[in-house]
């Protein structure tokens, strides 16, 4: 704690960052040091606070489906999900077969290109310059079929409540075939360059060491629980988006120490890729949406398309001829299909 | 850029929407205003019910804790125990000791500024080995001093003290209770719902800042 500040001389107060949005961490320790032992730390984690639940109180379900991306930008396609399948669920309804498969894919695409670019970072801090280039050069081919079925690399927005927006565009499915083909021999690469190097090994192995019951008392799940030996996943414990049909495995270590979570993540960037691969061979025909009504704040009210007063090419973009009448060749733009919302504070 | 000026409301009218040119085959919604139910969309009403949850669980629970457990009830498939304020801390005792209940997932408050208790208190709890998940509530009056769950549960600690920051709901017994996400001299508890998501405390944003906030 500060407070206790320089009562002893040996120890020493030290402020750690806050560190930049655009680093890894937005978070701020107020470490007690002892020469190089931490002796005691204080986190200040309100950096990145936006008050997203207060926004989520002042808009509509549909219309705070599109913040969710925002609350980490690295796994937009994530977040959508999740909150897309807690509104279905307090809906009580089921979505589309193929809108399911879908989902499955771009959102283990979306883990890949997350898990690709913390692997890059990660070695980048190590001292290891080379990952990095390989990783994001991987990464662009998965924000590129991102910004191919929805426009977007980063804040997607991809998934609408009861499925998708968007049907999967001509030759989604070669594409995202190809990229599974190109990305397994890429992971070898990574691995060659650093799971047996001996600076890499020497700098993560026993490291920041969680048991599996300090992570439940601390409440951490995923690949750092699955690292200290417990083999839970939330897509085999309770399946969604119809993840029982895809055969994975559930990759675990025993020690804990940041060298296991890192076998962890790099195993699971391979069973992603088999969860793709199964996905895109047995993509279901069908519709990609099904209809839910309005929802409460909605109503249906036309404002969410450009007028005619509007530019050009917002005109252009949405379909609209000089008139403000729809053309029948109109692209794809043309507000929300699936609710009909518009902003409701105009 | 605009060719042509007009007047903002003169947006020319839109044909029923979903013609618009994508695949996605549009729920046949005619421009009628009351928006029809979808054949298969549930009606609201139907769904916000809660029907009562009888598992061996909830009977447990109730037969332990008698009167401080109010309602144990499911919902799509969620279940709830709704306590006494006094009960909650040991329910979540009982849960992690008794029933394998050993990851506090989340502690969270819910404001309804006219009812006389104001807030619901949330816990949601999991069991690894048991692979289920159960929510704790309890309704507590503004002012209230809820017992902390530190003791029970250490990730109680940061979700309390988020609990504080943002609904002003002080625990007792809690070893560090301070603001967590906004800053330590802020005024105001923002998901109070009588806190507008405009306001700022404009004297901490011209001290810290130097800025007018502009609201």
């Amino acid at each position: 704690m500060p407070e206790s500040t320089f009562l002893d001389s040996t120890e020493l107060v030290l402020n750690m960052g806050p560190q930049h949005p655009s680093t890894h961490g937005v978070l701020r320790v107020i470490l007690k040091l002892d020469g190089e032992k931490v002796l005691g730390t204080d986190c200040v984690i309100g950096y990145l606070h936006r008050g997203v639940e207060k926004i989520a109180e002042n808009r509509t379900w549909a219309q705070f489906n599109p913040y969710t991306d925002r609350m980490d930008y690295v796994a937009a396609i994530s977040n959508g999900l999740g909150y897309c399948l807690a509104v279905e669920k307090l809906l009580n309804v089921e979505i589309p077969a193929r809108a399911q498969a879908v989902r499955v894919v771009l959102t283990e695409l979306n883990r890949l290109a997350s898990h690709l670019l913390w692997l890059g970072t990660h070695a980048l801090d190590i001292g290891a310059i080379t990952p990095v280039f390989y990783c994001l050069r991987e990464r662009e081919e998965a924000l590129k079929i991102f910004e191919n079925y929805c426009g977007a690399r980063l804040t997607t927005h991809a998934f609408r409540i009861g499925g998708l927006q968007y049907e999967t565009y001509d030759g989604f499915e070669r594409e995202v075939r190809a990229f599974c083909k190109m990305f397994l021999p890429k992971l070898d690469e990574y691995e060659d360059l650093l799971t047996n190097n001996r600076i890499w090994i020497g700098r993560l192995q026993n490291v920041g060491v969680l048991s599996a019951d300090e992570c439940k008392e601390y409440g951490v799940t995923g690949p750092m629980l699955r690292a200290a030996g417990v083999k839970w996943d939330l897509r085999k414990a309770q399946p969604y988006s119809g993840y029982e049909k895809y055969d994975f495995e559930i990759p675990t270590r025993q020690n804990g120490d940041t060298y296991d979570r890192y076998i962890v993540r790099m195993q699971e960037m391979r069973q992603a890729t088999r969860i793709i691969e199964q996905a895109v061979e047995s993509l279901p025909e069908g519709p990609i949406i099904r209809g839910i009504g309005l929802l409460r704040g909605e109503r249906r009210r036309p404002a969410a398309l450009p007028g005619p007063g509007a530019p050009a090419l917002f005109r252009e973009l949405a379909g609209i001829g000089p008139h403000g009448e729809r053309r029948a060749d109109s692209g794809r733009g043309g507000g929300d299909r699936n609710t009909g919302y518009c902003a409701r504070r105009g | 850029m605009a060719d042509e000026q007009k007047p903002e409301g003169s947006q020319a009218p839109l044909p029923a929407k979903g013609e618009a040119a994508g695949q996605p085959p549009k729920p046949p919604t005619p421009a009628a205003k009351p928006a029809p139910p979808k054949p298969a969309a549930p009606k609201a009403p139907a769904v916000m019910a809660a029907t009562p949850w009888d598992g061996e669980l909830a009977r447990s629970v109730k037969e332990q804790f008698g009167d401080g457990v109010k309602e144990t009830s499911t919902y799509v498939g969620q279940n709830f125990i709704v306590t006494m304020p006094d009960a909650a801390i040991p329910v979540l005792e009982y849960l992690k000791a008794e029933a394998e209940f050993d990851y506090l997932v989340d502690v969270t408050a819910v404001d309804w500024p006219k009812r006389a208790e104001r807030f619901d208190l949330v816990y949601i709890v999991y069991s690894f080995s048991r692979n289920e998940r159960v929510r704790i509530k309890t309704q507590i009056p503004d002012g209230c001093k809820p017992q902390s769950a530190v003791g029970v549960h250490l990730t109680a600690n940061w979700l309390e003290r988020e609990v504080f920051d943002m609904f002003g709901i002080e625990f007792a017994g809690h070893p560090d209770l301070r603001r967590i996400l906004m800053p330590d001299e802020w005024q105001g508890h923002p998901l109070r719902k009588d806190y507008p998501i405009l306001q700022q405390d404009q004297r901490w944003v011209q001290e810290n800042l130097g800025i007018e906030s502009g609201q």
